[in-house]
């Protein structure tokens, strides 16, 4: 960020997030009149969806892999032209480790992503955003699930590979295996092909008859289909095996991964004995078993929540958008993961409440759009559940919390011996969560194992494991300059 | 965004960058990550954990899971998939412990 940063910004909406909910929050804010400030973490707009390579050195990037790229072209020129016009500040390249509601509104928090490299902020240089009204849009991160072994160099999210290769271009190795479950998994092999990369399978725990009782809803979004069909042609071009309820039960490898070992489950994700089979010389495994929503802005405000279909904590929201604080907004994966194309609409809509006073309930436009969309996340979160028995492919000495480095055994020690149940609980016990990623990483699972074999966590586990008191690591003297500031 | 990335540019080649690893130096090129630059250059780890010393290198790849800091410059702790690399930036890998700047949860210290 080469210009000053400014101490403190005020405007009528703050908007956290610049991905596909937050610039379209941003932009119906703006156009409807309001001084929006935007806070991201990201150097450039676009998100995790949109994310593209820097615009310093690729300044005109053509969308190659990205869907909805027209959606995110046009977004971004209202964007830029709103900024242009004075009608909204960004700030890039700065996390909000603190939000608070007061009389007047809230009070955002920031501190630069990183201090080194061309797109760094100094190490004290945060900002204060204090706006009327807050819209927020933090996205979410692949949702993991620990198996022995994970935690080699060598394994990654597998949105972490696809944020690889969109932001770089390149590969971050040449022979990879993708596992998990879910859609999201064929955009990521798709694109490691596409970028030059031999995907030697994908492994998907369900089966695509599960989303036989679902076919109305997934009906309700014919635009997915024609995804998957494009899918199917790039893994027919690049001969890429798509094995169905198959998992990887161990990576193999002593300093890196080196292969995986893997099995037939059954529908409840039990190893079927007698179909292991092992795949040799591979240096990325990927994993995603969906997706977790960012929700320790939104619990740090104190939000209603409730458990979504694919057993994510997610916000409560209005028709317009707004959280069961007033004046609180939230849009995308917040509310439910659902997709880029719901989280513009949901973005749109409350960008459009934030910005208006107390409006009256006028006729919220894509609401039609936004409910068969939240129908087809129903119908692919339903079709692709973790899977209920997946605590038996843990070993006690696998690594659960990587940050503390804490085992199954660990934990299901404590959740058995002293009573631990909930995540909370066992970050008090084991550690884990406590570590730099804060639970990000290990909380649900971290939940699950404290609920038991089988067991769903508890809607007070998951907010345990998601409520961090610094919603990004600061240093001691932003929090000594905060004493100062305080009324 | 700053418009300068690559900044003075030795070897000539264009887009082309020189940074050091742990003192050694590696090619990549303008707009890379640090994770990038370092794992097309074959090194996948670059850290190792304070319990058991284990190797981490990238693994979120988006900022979500601290597993691959770095020091850049002379700046601790920074993560290497967010960080753009520069001409002439020096990168170490640590060994050390990598204690967290800040005070866990309440409830944590018990």
């Amino acid at each position: 960020m080469s210009a000053a940063l400014p101490g403190t910004v005020e405007a009528d909406v703050a908007v956290v997030g610049a991905g596909p909910a937050g610039l379209a929050a941003a932009v119906a804010s703006a156009e409807a009149g309001a001084a929006v400030v935007v806070v991201d973490a990201g150097p450039q707009p676009g998100g995790q969806f949109w994310r593209h390579r820097p615009e310093s050195v690729e300044p005109d990037p053509d969308g190659k892999g990205h869907h909805g790229w027209r959606t995110y072209r046009d977004l971004r020129a209202r964007f830029d032209a709103a900024r242009h016009s004075g009608r909204i500040t960004y700030v890039p390249g700065q996390q909000v480790w603190m939000a608070e509601k007061v009389h007047a509104g809230f009070v955002v928090r920031t501190t630069p992503t990183v201090t080194a490299g061309p797109t760094s902020g100094t190490a004290d240089g945060g900002s204060t955003v204090v706006a009327r009204r807050l819209v927020l849009c933090p996205g979410g991160y692949d949702r993991q699930l620990p198996v022995p072994g994970w935690d080699l160099p060598g394994v990654m999210a597998a949105g972490g590979i696809q944020a690889f290769i969109k932001g770089n271009g390149g590969l971050p190795g040449k022979r990879f295996v993708i596992a998990g479950t879910g859609p999201f998994l064929l955009p990521v092999a798709a694109g490691i092909a596409e970028a030059g990369g031999q995907v030697l399978a994908v492994l998907e725990s369900s089966s695509p008859k599960a989303w036989l009782p679902h076919l109305r809803a997934a009906a309700g979004v014919p635009e997915k289909a024609l995804e998957g069909v494009e899918y199917g042609a790039v893994f027919a071009r690049h001969r890429i095996p798509y094995r169905i309820r198959t998992i990887v039960t161990e990576v193999l490898g002593t300093d890196c991964a080196s292969g995986v070992r893997t099995a037939k489950v059954d529908a409840e994700g039990r190893v079927r004995p007698g179909t292991e089979r092992v795949y040799r010389d591979v240096d990325v495994v990927g994993f995603g078993w969906g997706f977790t929503p960012q929700m320790e802005l939104p619990l740090s405000l104190g939000v209603e929540t409730r458990m979504d279909a694919d057993g994510s904590l997610v916000g409560v929201v209005t028709e317009r958008q707004e959280s069961s604080i007033p004046g609180l907004f939230l849009a995308g994966e917040v509310t439910g993961v659902g997709g880029a194309t719901l989280a513009v609409l949901e973005g749109l809509t409350a960008g459009t409440a934030a910005a208006a006073a107390p409006a009256p309930a006028a006729v919220v436009p894509g609401l039609r759009a936004m409910a068969r969309h939240r129908r087809f996340a129903e119908a692919m979160h339903r079709a692709h559940p973790v899977p209920a028995a997946w605590q038996d492919w843990l070993a006690p000495q696998t690594t659960v919390c990587r940050c503390e480095e804490v085992t199954a055994g660990e934990i299901t020690a404590a959740r058995d011996d002293l009573g631990a149940h909930h995540a909370r609980t066992l970050k008090s016990f084991t550690r884990a969560g406590m570590g730099w990623c804060q639970g990000r990483v290990c909380g649900f699972a971290a939940a699950c194992l404290g609920a038991g074999p089988g067991a769903a966590p508890s809607i007070e586990s998951l907010s345990g494991a998601a409520k961090r008191p610094l919603a990004a690591p600061v240093g001691i003297g932003e929090l000594a300059a905060l004493k100062n500031t305080d009324d | 965004m700053s418009a300068n990335t690559s900044g003075n540019n030795p070897s000539g080649t264009p887009g082309e960058v020189t940074v050091s690893f742990d003192g050694r130096p590696i090619t990549t090129s303008a707009g890379q990550s640090v994770g990038s630059a370092l794992v097309t250059n074959g090194i996948t780890a670059w850290r190792d954990t304070r319990k058991h010393a284990r190797p981490r290198g990238l693994f979120c790849g988006i900022g979500v899971c601290f597993d691959c800091l770095v020091t850049v410059d002379g700046a601790p702790n920074q993560r290497a998939c967010l960080v753009e690399v520069h001409e002439g930036m020096e990168i170490k890998g640590s060994s050390e412990p990598n204690v967290p700047p800040l005070a866990e949860p309440e409830g944590g210290r018990k």
